[in-house]
């Protein structure tokens, strides 16, 4: 069960609302290495974890996953505020207002919409982990990105934010794996799921 | 409504909560870490406190009967959502 908290994990502000980056931005909350991926790919990997340690970190960098779409999408919401159609269509995201007015939708920053082919779930550890650990890099390569397209401070600080929890999830996946690999060894040895006799 | 404090006690909620948040992951690949327990332990103690003082005056800060109990009228459509604070 989850159950919901009425704050957000960090602080989002803006100085002004700025729709051209929202379109940039909106890439965290529906694109390839944004967290709505991010959030399903960990809570979906747990079943198939073969140790407690592992199905707990899925379980919690999932769960806060969930709060950085939440920042995100709190994010996408105050950059486009008060926004004129115009103001849409002067940024190049005219479509957006077309199809979803103020509503925010699951996309990337070129439109494309969220699709499940974004996440992965072979039921081995040691793969999924791994995978774990790119999506990591790649949603902090893509806030390093971002952050050098906005000039406004408060939207900086809040990016800086959720890249640096990127870096510490990737610390803590490392360590899991490195636990995995030692508990798998200890039993069999480790050549994958299905060749254990 | 004073949104001023609103903001500020909940700034000390979400600042105390970090604590915990990066405390739980620790654990969770070094769960024999006596020291990290102690200082998670000390963190939710300051959390507890902190919520029930927000809760008191705001209302619930979770939903499902989490957050304590509900003055009159239902506080839980009452006070502003995150994105709106």
């Amino acid at each position: 069960m989850w159950i919901y908290e009425k704050s957000l994990q960090h602080p989002v502000k803006v100085t002004r609302p700025d729709v051209g980056f929202a379109k940039l931005v909106v890439t965290q909350y529906g694109g390839p290495d944004g967290e709505l991926g991010a959030s399903l790919r960990y809570l979906n990997q747990r079943y198939s974890m073969p140790t407690n340690k592992a199905i707990a970190l899925l379980t919690d960098i999932g769960t806060e996953e969930l709060a950085h779409m939440e920042m995100i999408a709190a994010l996408v919401y105050k950059l486009t505020e008060g926004a004129s159609p115009q103001d849409y269509e002067a940024a190049g995201w005219g479509g957006q207002y077309v199809q979803h007015n103020h509503g925010l939708f699951w996309t990337d920053a070129n439109g494309v919409p969220w699709s499940a082919q974004y996440i992965a779930c072979l039921g081995d550890p040691i793969a999924d982990l791994t995978e774990d650990m790119a999506a990591e890099q790649k949603a902090r390569v893509t806030y390093e990105h971002l952050i050098e397209m906005t000039n406004d401070p408060c939207v900086k600080d809040m990016l800086r934010f959720l890249w640096q929890r990127e870096v510490v999830h990737f610390q803590r996946f490392g360590e899991c794996l490195n636990d995995i690999q030692e508990h798998m060894g200890k039993k069999n040895m480790w050549c994958g799921c299905t060749i254990k006799k | 409504m004073n949104c001023e404090k609103q903001r500020s006690m909940l700034k000390k909620i979400q600042e105390i909560q970090f604590v915990a948040v990066e405390l739980n992951l620790y654990l969770d690949t070094h769960p024999c870490d006596a020291d990290a327990i102690n200082d998670f332990n000390c963190a939710v103690q300051i959390l507890e406190k902190r919520k029930q003082a927000y809760q008191d005056e705001f209302g619930p800060l979770l939903n499902f009967g989490f957050g304590g109990y509900s003055k009159e009228p239902w506080q839980w459509v009452e006070s502003p959502w995150p994105w709106e604070i």
